[in-house]
Formats: structure tokens, sequence, C-alpha cells
């Protein structure tokens, strides 16, 4: 008991943790404190080291999510007080999903075409980014001068701020801009609408910044991981006469797995909350060319004072979010933590 | 003496790309001005960027119950949801003397018969154009009815001439085209009843869709223009016309500033302003609206409810004659106190107040007077027939789906 209670405390600072990680030692309990004052000094130390972070999270965290649930359920413009707002049960939900009636081409078919955004770039990161960040990351695998510098203006996008790069991209692609001259130079027609806001083009367009923002991200992250992959399998595998390509498939892959799998994770998270850089090229589209999920909430929340019906959305959200992460977790994580839980033991 | 109070003031007077803010001057030193004749009030000013005052900043002030005392008003149904969640100050009670010598312009800050704001400046929308660019396309006289503005972009347009720029990409440059139309095809008292009822089933928000389909479909308009914004850039809507690649652009009065904005130097400013022309919005062959009505729009200030006595008296002292004459000299705007109107010296601006002037009614803001919910639906609306995808009827439907859920 008093041994478990002495590991469990981990990095803490206590005398006898050393010991105890070492093994048991029999001159311990004679150093040690009652097991009662031991008991209170544990808690004490929980307190005192995961009590502010816990009051933030139920400041920051757990209570605007209680009361977005709680908000989901009334008629509220965010103008006037909440305790004059309406109760409407689950109407704001419906209105969302199944837009009955007159709420069809308003509500809930725009929230299905945000949705039906937000899934596409998932499953666009995965058939394209991946294999793409993957492959600059097994070629940029190597010594070869200018490696730091290489790296670098990959990863350089990441490090921008969304409203910065957003700017940026507003500026190439405006109807008098560099992408549009290229375009005309080269013989070829520019979209129609703009580059951002023509029906078949916008969304393309906005996945190519998406790209250009977070491929930086899964390069480097695959970099490291395969700077973690023993340098004798590689050496023996050419001793034997494997080709570059079978190492990287036979061995560099594989081993760098459960980075690819912590990256899609991320990748699929921030594909569903999707939010700046959208917002900052316009606002999801003026016709909602690329609207997500979170564009949509903010436009109808804050910008028609629909505050009920937002939050209605934001709970959608959260929801869409938690499902995938628990399935991802359940079904596709299980196998690389249990791996280290072998490990460890 | 009366005991010390201070006044917090929002407004959005920030300064532009050049560091110039003639607005936000011109208030401190109304400010200090009133401070000097009342030693008793002091002034906390804070200059906030419009969007978040409006979206984000004052909604949340309000909310908290720590709201600034005196704080931008833009009127119609923001105002009427405020006065209806009681925020506002009554202002008819506190200072009539002031809000009777303003005269019709401040009905939009007025609701259930009861002022909650007064402006201090107020104009029509119309047309900006290029008289250069007229006469080399060969247009001798501003077009006054559809057919003419019809034939003249086709003049432009055969010159190698961008007829109109039109800022569709931030949603409401596009949106007041369709204003203009139902202002054209709808009867007064509907357009009017339709504020308070949100009743949209007259044939005529279908109809002003519909023009304005018609209108789209002769190509009038920018290349790209859904991704085209109203300002700022130099290959938005208003850059388009100061840099002369465009000939017209459907904006309010305060488009001067923008244009003039564009211009590098005072020589610049002096020659794009002595090539500007201004019309109002065309007659159309058909409707039930008056040709002669405008639409507009303006900016004004409210007191919030706790607020000190002072500030019903600080805006009466705001919009008096000789501020609001200060107004237009320091800043170059309109004044909306009568009494102030000899000191507007541009020319367009000029022609602009007589067209407010003599309008059979000035209607505001389409988007305001129906507020953000029903306004940004009628917005979105329009601006999907803009982009191709929206009809004149799926803008109907959309203000009828947001007026159902408030």
């Amino acid at each position: 008991m008093v041994n478990t209670a002495a590991s469990g405390k981990g990095k803490g600072p206590a005398p006898g943790a050393k010991a105890s990680a070492a093994g048991p030692s029999p001159e311990r309990p004679m150093t040690r404190k009652t097991p009662r004052s031991g008991e209170a000094r544990k808690w004490g130390e929980i307190t005192l080291f995961v009590g502010p972070a816990l009051v933030m999270f139920l400041v920051f965290v757990v209570y605007p999510v209680a009361s977005a649930l709680r908000y989901s359920f009334y008629k509220w413009n965010g103008v006037k007080a909440f305790s004059e707002a309406e109760f409407i049960g689950l109407e704001n939900y419906r209105r969302a999903l199944f837009g009955p009636g007159v709420f069809k081409t308003a509500y809930s078919e725009p929230f299905w075409t945000a949705i039906g955004h937000n899934f596409a770039i998932i499953a666009l990161s995965m058939s394209i980014q991946l294999p793409l960040a993957l492959i600059i990351a097994l070629i940029l695998n190597r010594r070869f001068p200018g490696r730091t510098a290489v790296r670098l203006i990959i990863f350089a996008p990441y490090v921008l701020s969304e409203v910065i790069a957003g700017v940026m991209w507003l500026i190439i692609f405006d109807p008098n801009g560099i992408a549009t001259k290229l375009f005309t130079d080269l013989g070829l027609t520019p979209p129609a609408g703009g580059w951002f806001e023509d029906q078949k083009w916008g969304f393309w367009t906005v996945f190519f910044v998406v790209t250009w923002k977070y491929l930086g991200l899964a390069i480097i992250l695959f970099l490291a991981g395969l700077s973690g992959v023993p340098q004798e399998l590689q050496e023996a595998a050419s001793i034997d006469g494997a080709s570059w390509w079978q190492i990287q498939r036979r061995i560099n892959i594989p081993l760098i797995g459960p980075t690819i799998r912590i990256w899609a994770f991320l990748s699929i998270i921030g594909s569903i909350q999707l939010f700046d850089m959208v917002w900052v090229l316009n606002k999801g589209g003026t016709v909602g060319q690329y609207s997500t999920i979170a564009s949509f909430m903010m436009d109808k929340g804050f910008f028609r004072k629909d505050m009920g019906f937002g939050s209605a959305i934001a709970v959608i959200m959260f929801l869409i979010s938690l499902i995938v992460a628990l399935l991802y977790m359940f079904f596709i994580l299980r196998r690389d933590n249990s791996d280290s839980v072998k490990k460890a033991r | 003496m009366d005991e010390p109070v201070t006044l917090t003031w929002w407004h959005n007077a920030v300064a532009g790309d050049n560091g110039e803010n003639l607005l936000g001057d011109y208030w401190q030193k109304v400010a200090d001005d009133y401070h000097a004749l009342h030693p008793n009030v002091s002034f906390q000013i804070e200059q906030i960027q419009n969007e978040d005052l409006q979206r984000t900043r004052i909604p949340v002030a309000l909310q908290s119950g720590d709201a600034p005392d005196i704080f931008q008003q833009w009127g119609g149904g923001e105002l009427a949801d405020q006065a209806d969640a009681g925020y506002l100050m009554d202002l008819s009670a506190a200072i009539p003397d002031a809000i009777a010598e303003l005269g019709g312009a401040v009905a939009p800050w007025q609701y259930d018969g009861t002022t909650y704001g007064v402006p201090f400046t107020f104009g029509v929308e119309g047309f900006w154009y290029r008289k250069s660019l007229f006469e080399k396309a060969g247009i001798t006289s501003e077009p006054a009815t559809m057919d003419e503005l019809n034939a003249d972009v086709q003049k432009l347009k055969d010159a190698g001439i961008i007829p109109i720029s039109v800022g569709a990409g931030d949603k409401w440059p596009a949106a007041h085209w369709w204003y203009n139309f139902a202002l054209r095809e709808c009867a007064k008292d509907v357009l009017q009843a339709s504020g308070i009822t949100f009743d949209f089933s007259d044939p005529c928000f279908v109809a002003a869709g519909e023009d304005l389909k018609a209108f789209i479909d002769t190509n009038p308009f920018q290349p790209q223009f859904t991704s085209t914004p109203a300002q700022q850039v130099p290959s938005s809507s208003a850059g388009l016309l100061a840099t002369g690649k465009s000939a017209m652009e459907l904006m309010g009065h305060w488009n001067i500033f923008v244009l003039d904005g564009f211009a590098a130097d005072d020589a610049a400013k002096a020659a794009l302003d002595a090539d500007l022309g201004w019309f109002p919005f065309p007659a159309t062959a058909s409707g039930k609206g008056d040709p002669t009505a405008a639409l507009g729009g303006g900016d004004g200030f409210s007191c919030y409810k706790d607020a000190p006595a002072a500030c019903a008296d600080f805006l009466a002292y705001l919009v008096s004659a000789d501020v609001q004459k200060g107004f237009a000299e320091a800043v170059g705007s309109l004044p909306v106190n009568p009494a102030a109107a000899s000191a507007v010296t541009n020319p367009n601006l000029q022609e602009l107040a007589a067209v407010s002037g003599n309008a059979a009614y000035v209607q505001l803001w389409l988007d305001t007077t129906y507020g953000q919910n029903v306004g940004g639906a009628m917005n979105d609306g329009i601006v999907a027939i803009f982009a191709g995808t929206g009809t004149p009827q799926g803008v109907v439907d959309l203000m009828t789906a947001a007026a159902a859920t408030a």
C-alpha cells in the first residue's frame, strides 16, 4: 500500500520516491512517517498540483460546454438577458439536422453541406496529405547539404499565424492577383467566380491552402519518427540487397506507424474543428462554398444573433469530435497503446 | 457644483492605414469642449474597429450589465432588440428639443414612439461615377431610368471599360442592389410594414429579385465579382472606381472617404473629387414604389440605461448645430442637423443631401431594418443570386425561415 502510494507520486519530490523506484528498501518504514500523515500529504500534493489545472479546466472547459448545452435548448438572440429566453426543447437540433418545411434550405441543407466539407477534408487529408507528407519525409530523411534550411522552409507555413497566411493567400488568389495572372499568361482560364468563390473551384482552392498550411507538421512529425528508426536495421537490409524503396516499405514506414496514426488522429480532429483559415478567407465563402461546421456555427450564432441555434451546432460538433475520437482511440490507437503497455512491462 | 461624473464612450472611428483619424480626432475635440463647458463631466473614450464593436463588444457589454455610457448605434432592428431588452436610455423625455431639431432623420433610432438614439450623420445611396469615363464612352447625361442605365452599361463595355464594380465578396454591397430594386418594386406601406410584421408574402419581394437577376444577366460587373471586397485593397470595388478601372459603383454617402483613401496625395485627391459624379438609383419600368424614394442609413449614438443624466445632455450637444457644422467641416461628411447643412462643401454630397431631402421617403438599409437575423438571411439569399446558385424566391424563403426563428 505504502509502496504503490509512493510510486504513484511519480515525479513528486517525496524522499521515498527514489527508493521505491529502485525497489523496496528495508530501511524505509523507519524513515517514513505514519501512513495516515502520508495519506494526508499525498492528497495535499494532489490538491496542490492538480487543483489549479482542475479549476481552470472546470471554469474554461466544463462550464462553457455545459452552458452551450443549456443554451441549445432555448430560443435566444444573445441580446436580451438569458433569463428571458424561451425554452424550445430540441427544436434547434431539429432545425439543424432535419430542417422541416421552410428551415430546409435555410438551415439543415447548409449545415449538412458544411459537415460534408469537414469530412471531405478528412478524406482528402488521408488520401492526399498523408502520402505526400510521407514521401517528402522519406526523401528528406538523409544527410544532404542544406537539410536544416529545407526542413525550416517546409515547417514555416505551420508556424505562420492562420490570419497572416490567410491574408497572404487572399492576395495571391485576388481576382487581379498573381494566380490569375499566371493562369492567363499560360493561356488557361481562371475560375469564373474567383478562386475562392467559384462553385467548383472554391473548395479545392481552400483545400490546397489548408494542405500547404498543415503539411509541414506532418512532415516534421514523420521525420522525427524516422530519426527514431535504428540505423542498423536499414544498414542490415541494404547489405542484404534491399532497394531504397524496399527499405522504406518494409522497415521505415512500418516502424513509424505509431507516429502516422497519431498524426492522422490530430489531422482528423483538426479537420472537424477547422475554422480560422476558412473564416479569414471569407467566412466560409459567400454562399458557403467551403463552409465548415465551425464557420456555420459562428455565422448563425454570432452574426445572425441566433445563439441557441449556434449552441446546438456547437454541441453537435462536440459530439462528432468526441465520437470520432473515441472510435479512433478504440479501433486504431488501441494497438499502439497496448504495445507501449507491453513494452513498459 | 454638480457631482463629477465620467462618461465612457465607445465609437468606431479608428485610424486608417495612413494613421489619419479625422473623426476620432473630432470626437476627442467634442469631448474636450464639452468638458470645458461642464467641468464635472469627463470622458473615457475607446476607439474600436466597427465589426468588433457592433458584433462582439457592444452585445457582450450589454449582456454583462457593465456597458459603456455612450456607444455607437446603427438604429433599425438592432436598436429595437436592445430597446426590447431594456438596455437603452429613453432620450425622448430627456432631450426633446435636440431631437425635434434633427427632424425625420431620427426615425431609425426610434422604436415604439420612443427615441433611443440620435444620429450624427445620415445619407442616401446612389451611384458614384467617373465623369471622364462616361465621356470616353460617349455618355452625355446621368441615367434616370433602368433602360438608360442598361444602354450606358453597353456603351461602357463597348469602350472597354468595366461598367460597374460591386464588392459582392462582402455580401452587403451586393445586397444593396436588391434593396434598391425592392424600393422600386414595393409600395411604401408594404416595405415599411415588413420591418415590423416580417411578412414577405407580397410578390414585390420576388419581383425585386427578378429585376436583379435580369440586371446581373446583362453582365454589368467586373470579372470575379463574388471574390471582390468593397473597400481597402486596390482591387476592391471602390479601388477599381478610384483607380479608373470601373465607371460606377452603387454605394452610400461614405464612399467619398473610401475613394479619397486611394489617392496618393492632396492633388490626386482633388483631381479624383473633381472627376466624381453622383446620381440616384434610376427609376424602374415596373413596380409600385415611388421613383424618388431613396435608401439610406447613418451612424448615431445611444446611452446605456444606467448612464448618468449627463449622457443625454452630451448627445444633445453632439448633434447641436455648431457641433454638427464642425463635424461637416472637420470630417467632410454629411451632418444630420439641417442647420449645419451649409457647412457641406463637396458638390456630390450637396447633391446627395438634396436628393435625400426631396425623397418621397428614405428607407433605412433593409438589413439594418430587419435586424441581423432576417437581414443576414436576406443578404445570404441575395448573394446567392449573384453567385448564380440562388433564385428570387430563395431570398424570400430564407427571410421567411429566419423570421420564423425569432
